[in-house]
């Protein structure tokens, strides 16, 4: 049924995305691709993978963005983005044959690929560019917030995490249940002021960014301006130093 | 958003089937439309030949045809499920109609009138349904717009209504008050796509590239997450038409509504010749296709502010 869950659980799982920390090293999209195609919505195919122009499914890309602010201080901002699991999910309810469908129990997103027919309606109807259409099996796949590893008790209990969250190496990216006011993910996005992406969009994504941290020591495109730099003297004799001191006058 | 040729000539195809539908039940409640079976196959022919050819082509684009089936389970919460629904209903009051003035070519009954009425309102509940398919996308600023309805609900109408002058000659029914729907409903739709182009230049930005990264400032893509392209850049980010879109109005104003309307107004007021209402029915159909490739060519997609769009 593609309603959205009459009697929806407390439990919202899903990410935090740090992106005063993410580095853009797009771990967390390989590790996401390699896990993936060979889980829940396997295989995740690639066109040409060698050619000239590779393209495949893809549930995690690491966007990077530049931001300048009024005074000219500009930052480079890593960006990954995948399914943010929300809340009143566009994409679930547009589906016209109940394939797509959010989870009472943890409100996970996913796609029943045994009874989709490949409309691509749901991926219209995302405006984050989650879901991705898998041309060879003709059916939408997207991000299962690793479905098949969060539960699955043949693996070490450290490692029930998404395949994203498990690998990054710089601790960018954190998995909790966000309906939890005192898990740690909650307590992590009050005190970082995390965020929802596209609010005006009113799809209450579960995921949450928080944002890069203002600058050290009130760092700006002023007093860091390369102004303050000059050429390296070379060692050079009395002679030279004080034919360089008559030109100079 | 990508113009897909089978979503381009499912809307054009069905739009043309439905609106001769509501405009051939029209003129047969103001007596217009002659009862010779001859006629009724025609019309009702034609007009179901289009509705079934713009199914068939929207279930063929499916990536599973054969699942095709399964659309009509969700109309609680899917428009697409609605569209699917309504057009299949619609078939029953249509064939219904058919059927009573085919086996009683005298007179309608009133049953056969009410049916006919029913298959009018089917006809329009089917496009209407159509229509917010994309009207409730809310990622799509030129679609989720008050104005998509509409423009919807009277290109449907103006097609048919310009088939069925074509018939009308055709089939020796012509008469001033059919060719007056038709020249109606051309001005109409010209003025409602007109106030829609004005509706979509003007309206300011919903989403833009900082809102969808929550990042304050000038926010610009400076990397793409992978050299190539992706399915969502090819579905979702169509430009090429943009840098042609105005070339493409004025085509579809001269070609799809200017020509039409003057050859309408030359039946009205000059002989009628057959031949002519053909050019305005090629015409017409020649504009709505240009029409309906700029609904897509020209509509942004939210997500495309993660591949270099400023706003939406």
């Amino acid at each position: 049924m593609t309603s959205l869950p009459t009697d929806p659980s407390a439990k919202k799982l899903g990410l935090v995305i740090d992106l005063d920390i993410c580095v853009g090293c797009h771990a967390c999209a390989v590790n996401c691709k390699e896990w993936n195609t060979g889980g829940h919505s396997a295989p995740l195919p690639d066109h040409e993978p060698y050619g000239a122009d590779p393209s495949g499914v893809w549930f995690n890309r690491v966007h990077a963005f530049e931001v300048v602010v009024d005074n000219g201080d500009s930052r480079t901002v890593h960006f990954p983005k995948s399914c943010l699991h929300c809340e009143e999910a566009p994409c679930v309810t547009v589906c016209p044959t109940g394939a797509s469908y959010k989870r009472a129990d943890d409100g996970i997103v996913l796609v029943d690929a045994s009874i989709c027919i490949g409309c691509k309606l749901c991926s219209w109807a995302c405006p984050y560019g989650a879901r991705e259409y898998d041309e060879d099996a003709g059916v939408m796949k997207k991000c299962t917030l690793c479905v098949d590893r969060i539960y699955n008790t043949a693996l070490p209990a450290d490692m029930r995490v998404p395949a994203c969250v498990s690998t990054c190496p710089a601790g960018a990216r954190s998995f909790g249940d966000l309906g939890d006011p005192t898990s740690d993910v909650s307590i992590l996005v009050a005190a970082r002021g995390g965020y929802d992406l596209m609010p005006e969009q009113e799809c209450k994504p579960t995921n949450k960014y928080l944002p890069p941290r203002s600058r050290k020591n009130g760092a700006n495109a002023e007093n860091i301006a390369p102004a303050a730099m000059e050429p390296p003297v070379e060692p050079a004799s009395l002679l030279a130093r004080m034919a360089d001191r008559i030109l100079s006058l | 958003m990508h113009p897909a040729k089978s979503v381009i000539l499912f809307t054009t195809a069905s739009g043309a089937g439905y609106g001769l539908i509501i405009i051939a039940v029209l003129c047969d409640l103001l007596g217009l439309l002659p009862r010779g079976s001859a006629v009724t196959l025609t019309t009702l022919g034609l007009a179901l030949g289009l509705v079934v050819v713009g199914l068939l082509s929207s279930t063929f684009h499916l990536g599973h045809p054969e699942r095709a089936w399964r659309a009509i389970s969700q109309w609680r919460t899917s428009w697409l499920s609605r569209e699917g629904v309504a057009a299949l209903w619609t078939f029953l009051p249509v064939l219904g109609w058919g059927w009573f003035r085919f086996t009683n070519p005298d007179s309608a009954t009133g049953l056969e009138s009410g049916l006919a009425v029913v298959a009018a309102l089917s006809a329009i509940g089917t496009l209407y349904c159509t229509a917010m398919i994309y009207g409730s996308l809310r990622p799509v600023p030129a679609w989720s717009n008050r104005l998509t309805p509409i423009v919807y609900l009277v290109l449907g109408p103006m097609s048919g209504s310009i088939l069925l002058v074509c018939l009308s000659k055709v089939f020796g029914f012509e008469s001033s008050m059919i060719d007056g729907i038709a020249l109606c409903l051309v001005v109409v739709s010209f003025f409602i796509k007109k106030s829609y182009w004005r509706l979509i230049d003007d309206s300011p930005a919903i989403s833009t590239a900082s809102t969808a990264t929550g990042l304050e400032g000038k926010v610009e893509l400076f990397q793409a997450p992978h050299t190539g392209s992706n399915y969502l850049m090819r579905e979702m980010g169509f430009r090429i038409a943009r840098k042609h879109s105005a070339r493409l109005r004025n085509i579809c104003v001269l070609v799809g509504f200017a020509v039409p309307a003057a050859i309408l107004i030359f039946g009205l007021v000059g002989p009628a010749i057959t031949a002519l209402s053909l050019v305005a029915l090629i015409a017409a159909a020649i504009g709505l296709v240009a029409e309906r490739f700029l609904f897509f060519a020209e509509a942004k997609h939210a997500q495309s502010l993660y591949y270099g769009e400023s706003s939406v």
